[in-house]
């Protein structure tokens, strides 16, 4: 993946009404997470007090300040998955990867978090890996599914 | 024997959702002509009549949402898709911006032309990263065919936050702040995006005015229920044979919706309860399944419409644990901007988890219930007002369940 740098994108959305969140979304599709310094570098380019871009950076569930794993897993845990054995492929997951829900691996590759409805409920249980959906996931297929990041 | 009828899903299958000549050659944009050639007035009249109501959940009569918007003099107005679609169990709008984007531009050209608005923006949730870039696409093929005029339409994506599906979070959030509501009145359309009249619509009520514009408002208004006419696209999930999304008339049955298009419960189980309308619906048990989908039939029963979603569990489901899993969802979910929101789903979900693990005593019993009338009269926004029902119609409806947790 190609690291375009964070001020780059920020000065890309700089002039657009309410871009800080579409910068944020941006510079998080290619780190990964949110660096501190570009909550700064936000404030400032936006023109809100650094509050505010902590504010939002933090409100919503999907942005991150600081590193986490490259590849997040999202377990959806809504009623629909939950009664579909969501449960079971959350051991599944911590069994093979050795982490809790909520961690990060030791080599940074994967990160562990639960997530309510993606709306793919067509198959559940579902999770996302980068915002990508896998349907119909059970302790059988988590390994083929993970095979594809490693 | 019920049947689907499509109308916001009439070219499903039919068209390449990303090649603009078949939508045209199906007759697509033939309505914002037509529309262009009435006065704005007439427009909205005929939405009006056609009684097309919100499919986002609150049921609104388009055409006189649009009329505050039309009404009110300004120098800049905005119509806003709402694409967050967060209820749990719901798809349906993802399914018609995937299978028919253009429908969806169309239908928001057409409220643009009646209010007076040139700028369009779809708010689409975090989630659909793919979505948006479809509809970026589609939103490049109809300005270089030059089919929208001057109105403009652009994308902007959430970020995973269940409470900007709420028209003035969403607001804040296209204007780059938290997603918190904001207090109403004004309501957006006459004060919105930036101050400005707004019209906010569900992607589904967009895609449904091609049709509308097409064919009529008589022709509309005598498909359905006649209080919420058209169709409702719903989506199944848990325990039903057919796990998809079916467009019906707003008059068919839960009992057709789930029996009859949804092929019944699998395994030769038997039926224990529906939830309509995503995590913030009613529980609704067997004795009410022969009530019509409509939004006010469904009132009536104490349950919602809401997005469609249609989650159906079977007799071994602990009705008891899925509310607690719901409860957790909206203390999740709280902006907590108010304060029965903020610290009712709190105690909420930790009451609900002393029921679940049978440590909860009749004293617990009626505090729920307080608890859960009070957040319902005076929470800011319909996510605190809604969080309760799940909860109070599982303990209306399924209270033996409950009474076995209880300590003696
Ligand atoms: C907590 C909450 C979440 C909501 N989520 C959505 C949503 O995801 N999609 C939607 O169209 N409406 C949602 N609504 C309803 C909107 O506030 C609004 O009524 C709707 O977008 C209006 O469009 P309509 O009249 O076409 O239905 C939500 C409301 C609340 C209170
Ligand atoms: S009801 Fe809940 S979500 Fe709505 S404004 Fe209050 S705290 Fe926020
Ligand atoms: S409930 Fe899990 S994806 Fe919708």
């Amino acid at each position: 993946m190609a690291m375009s740098d964070y001020k780059e994108i920020i000065r890309q959305y700089q002039n657009k009404s309410g871009g800080i969140i579409e910068a944020y979304n941006a510079i998080q599709k290619s780190y990964g997470y949110i660096p501190e310094d570009a909550v700064a570098a936000a404030a400032s380019a936006f023109k809100v007090p650094k509050a505010e871009a902590y504010g939002v950076a933090t409100f919503y569930s999907y942005l991150k300040i600081g590193p986490r794993g490259r590849n997040v897993i999202r377990i959806c845990e809504s009623a629909p998955c939950h009664i579909a054995g969501a449960e079971e492929v959350v051991k599944t997951l911590e069994k093979e990867l050795g982490i809790k829900m909520g961690e990060t691996t030791a080599d940074g590759k994967f990160s562990l978090e639960f997530t309510e409805c993606v709306g793919q409920c067509q198959a559940t249980p579902v999770i996302t890996v980068n915002r990508k959906p896998y349907e119909g996931v059970s302790a059988g297929n988590v390994a083929a599914i993970l095979a594809e990041y490693k | 024997m019920v049947e689907e009828m499509r109308i916001v899903l009439r070219n499903l299958g039919k068209i390449d959702p990303l090649k603009i000549d078949d939508y045209i050659n199906a007759g697509g944009y033939k309505s914002l002509q037509k529309a262009w050639g009435m006065s704005q007035m007439d427009v909205i009249q005929e939405v009006k009549n056609s009684g097309l109501r919100g499919r986002g959940g609150a049921g609104f009569n388009a055409g006189v949402k649009w009329g505050f918007s039309y009404n009110t003099p300004a120098d800049q107005k905005y119509v806003v898709c709402n694409a967050d679609e967060g209820e749990p169990g719901t798809y349906k709008d993802r399914i018609i911006m995937e299978k028919d984007p253009q429908s969806l531009l169309e239908g928001m050209a057409i409220c643009g032309y009646a209010i007076g608005a040139t700028k369009g923006f779809i708010y689409c949730r975090g989630e659909y990263p793919f979505v948006a870039e479809l509809l970026n696409q589609a939103i490049k093929q109809a300005k270089d065919k030059g089919v929208l005029g001057d109105f403009d339409i652009e994308v902007r994506m959430g970020a995973g936050a269940y409470v900007c599906g709420e028209e003035t979070a969403l607001i804040e959030s296209i204007e780059g702040h938290r997603g918190e509501p904001r207090f109403k009145p004004p309501f957006p359309g006459v004060s919105g995006l930036w101050g400005k009249p707004t019209v906010v619509n569900n992607v589904e009520t967009f895609a449904n005015l091609p049709s509308i514009l097409e064919k009529g408002a008589d022709w509309y208004k005598a498909i359905g229920a006649p209080g919420y006419p058209g169709t409702k696209v719903v989506t199944l999930t848990g325990d039903v044979a057919n796990k998809t999304f079916f467009e019906v008339p707003t008059d068919t049955s839960i009992r057709d919706v789930v029996f009859g298009l949804g092929g019944g419960i699998p395994n030769n189980k038997k039926f224990k309860a529906v939830q309509i309308g995503g995590t913030s619906g009613g529980f609704i048990p067997e004795a009410l399944l022969d009530t019509p989908i409509d939004f006010d039939s469904m009132g009536a029963i104490g349950a919602t419409l809401g997005s469609g979603a249609v989650f159906v569990m079977d007799e071994t489901r602990d009705i008891v644990d899925i509310a607690t899993r719901i409860a957790k969802f909206f203390e999740h979910e709280s902006c907590g901007k108010c304060t029965p929101c903020r610290e009712g789903t709190k105690r909420m979900y930790e009451l609900m988890v002393k029921m679940n693990n049978g440590q909860a005593t009749a004293g617990d019993w009626a505090l729920m219930n307080k608890l859960g009338s009070t957040m319902k009269q005076i929470s800011l926004c319909g996510l605190g007002q809604a969080a309760p029902v799940p909860i109070l119609t599982t303990m209306e409806h399924f209270n033996q369940e409950y009474k076995a947790k209880l300590l003696a």
